[in-house]
This record gives structure tokens, C-alpha cells and sequence, in this order.
């Protein structure tokens, strides 16, 4: 992916299971046709890119650990409608699979192999109580406002 | 010159572009990467999208059952 090329920058606020499939569908297809990708989670969105992907109390301080707690990971994202206490993820996973599109998991990972790149809100994590340590290593660097508009300058945004 | 295959004609959108791309990034000058795919969006774009890149679409050939090869050089 060339600099100064196309360029693609995802808001990625929702920690919802269908809108995080928008976004690693769009991410990876997007990076797969020539697109520098940037996806920057930020507030619900940084539970899908917690070292820990299941429920945990991850986050310093009580409250911080209680939401870290009930935000669930990424194995636990909910539907944005129809969830079912989590049954209906699972059962669109399995219908995914069965219609042969790429799952959740598959497209990070599709993510990960051509290489977009991870950024996180500094401003959430610090709300959540989060360090770098709670997040993947995708996440190459923890970023402000103005850093993300710098790397977005020029190319499309999307906030989801 | 090594050939290189892909099928991904029962593959949908994005895995169809995912999958191409991460065999031409294997393709040392010269060598060579056969697609199967199917008519509409694979067979509309796999290929614009190969030429976008830097690589060269040598052919694009029906095989069958609404299924094309695509034929992409790098250089």
C-alpha cells in the first residue's frame, strides 16, 4: 500500500457485532483493492480490540472494571438488534459460515494480513481506564483528535 | 516462472479481493496466478483491481458454469 495512494479511515465507535463486521468487511476489502487502511477504535469500539476477548474485568478502578466487565470482549459483542442474551451472534456466525462469508474472526484476520493498521482513542482509553497492555499488538499506537484527522487528511472517513 | 491457483469461485465479497491480493503478493516478477471466479462482481473488478495494483491481466477466459479464469502476471 503506497502512501499518497487511496486512503481509507474508520471511526470505529460501536462495540455492536454487525457494525464490527461493517467495519473489518470494509477494512479488508478496502486494503485487499490497493487502499491504505486506518481503523481507530474508540469509546464501545475498544472492546474489540482488548487483549482479553472474553469477559474479564480488564481496566483500572472499579467502575472501569465493572463496564470492562459488562462490555464483554470481542467474543461477546452483541447484535444491534435481535440479540437474544448473545444466542443471535453466535447463530449468524453459523449461517456465515454455512453461506461460505467470511466470518467476524475471518475478516480481522484478513484485516491483520494485509496489513491495516490499529490505532486507539487515547481519550476513551483513558476513561475506561485502559492501558496498551489491555490491547492487542495489532494497536500500533494510541492516538488524539489530531493525530487521526492527520492520518485521515485526504483520504474518505467513516464512523461507525 | 511459477503458476500460481485460486479458486474463489464460491467466495463472496470481501474474501474474493482478500484472498487475491495475498496470493499476488507472493508472485515474484515473471510468475503467473490463475483465478477461478464467477461472472458479476469477481469477474468485474478482481481483474480492474489487479491492473490497479501494477500487475498485468494476461487473459480472462469462461471455463464453464458461469465461471471465468483470470490469468495475472506480476510485471
Amino acid at each position: 500500500m503506497a502512501d499518497g495512494g487511496k486512503k481509507l479511515s474508520i471511526v470505529c465507535f460501536s462495540g455492536d457485532f454487525d457494525r464490527a463486521i461493517a467495519v473489518f468487511t470494509l477494512a479488508s476489502g478496502a486494503a485487499a483493492v490497493g487502499y491504505r487502511v486506518n481503523l481507530f477504535f474508540t469509546f464501545w469500539g475498544l472492546d474489540i480490540v482488548k487483549a482479553k476477548t472474553g469477559r474479564s474485568f480488564t481496566g483500572r478502578g472499579l467502575l472501569a472494571r465493572s463496564f470492562g466487565f459488562l462490555m464483554g470482549g470481542r467474543l461477546n459483542l452483541p447484535l444491534s438488534r435481535f440479540n437474544f442474551l448473545g444466542l443471535s451472534p453466535r447463530l449468524l456466525t453459523g449461517l456465515m459460515r454455512k453461506r461460505n462469508v467470511a466470518t467476524l474472526d475471518e475478516l480481522i484476520d484478513a484485516s491483520r494480513a494485509l496489513k491495516v493498521n490499529f490505532y486507539a482513542c487515547e481519550m476513551a482509553m483513558q476513561i475506561m481506564g485502559l492501558t496498551r497492555t489491555d490491547l492487542v499488538p495489532d494497536v500500533q499506537e494510541i492516538l488524539g483528535v489530531a493525530k487521526f484527522l492527520e492520518l485521515a487528511d485526504g483520504g474518505q472517513v467513516l464512523f461507525i | 516462472m511459477n503458476v500460481r491457483r485460486l479458486d474463489i469461485s464460491l467466495d463472496h465479497c470481501p474474501m474474493t479481493f482478500v484472498k487475491t491480493k495475498l496470493e499476488m503478493e507472493k508472485l515474484a516478477p515473471g510468475d503467473r496466478l490463475e483465478v477461478l471466479l464467477t461472472e458479476g462482481e469477481p469477474l468485474d473488478n478482481v481483474p480492474k483491481s489487479a491492473r490497479e495494483q501494477g500487475f498485468t491481466v494476461l487473459s480472462v477466459e469462461p471455463v464453464g458454469g458461469g465461471i471465468h479464469r483470470v490469468t495475472i502476471a506480476n510485471g
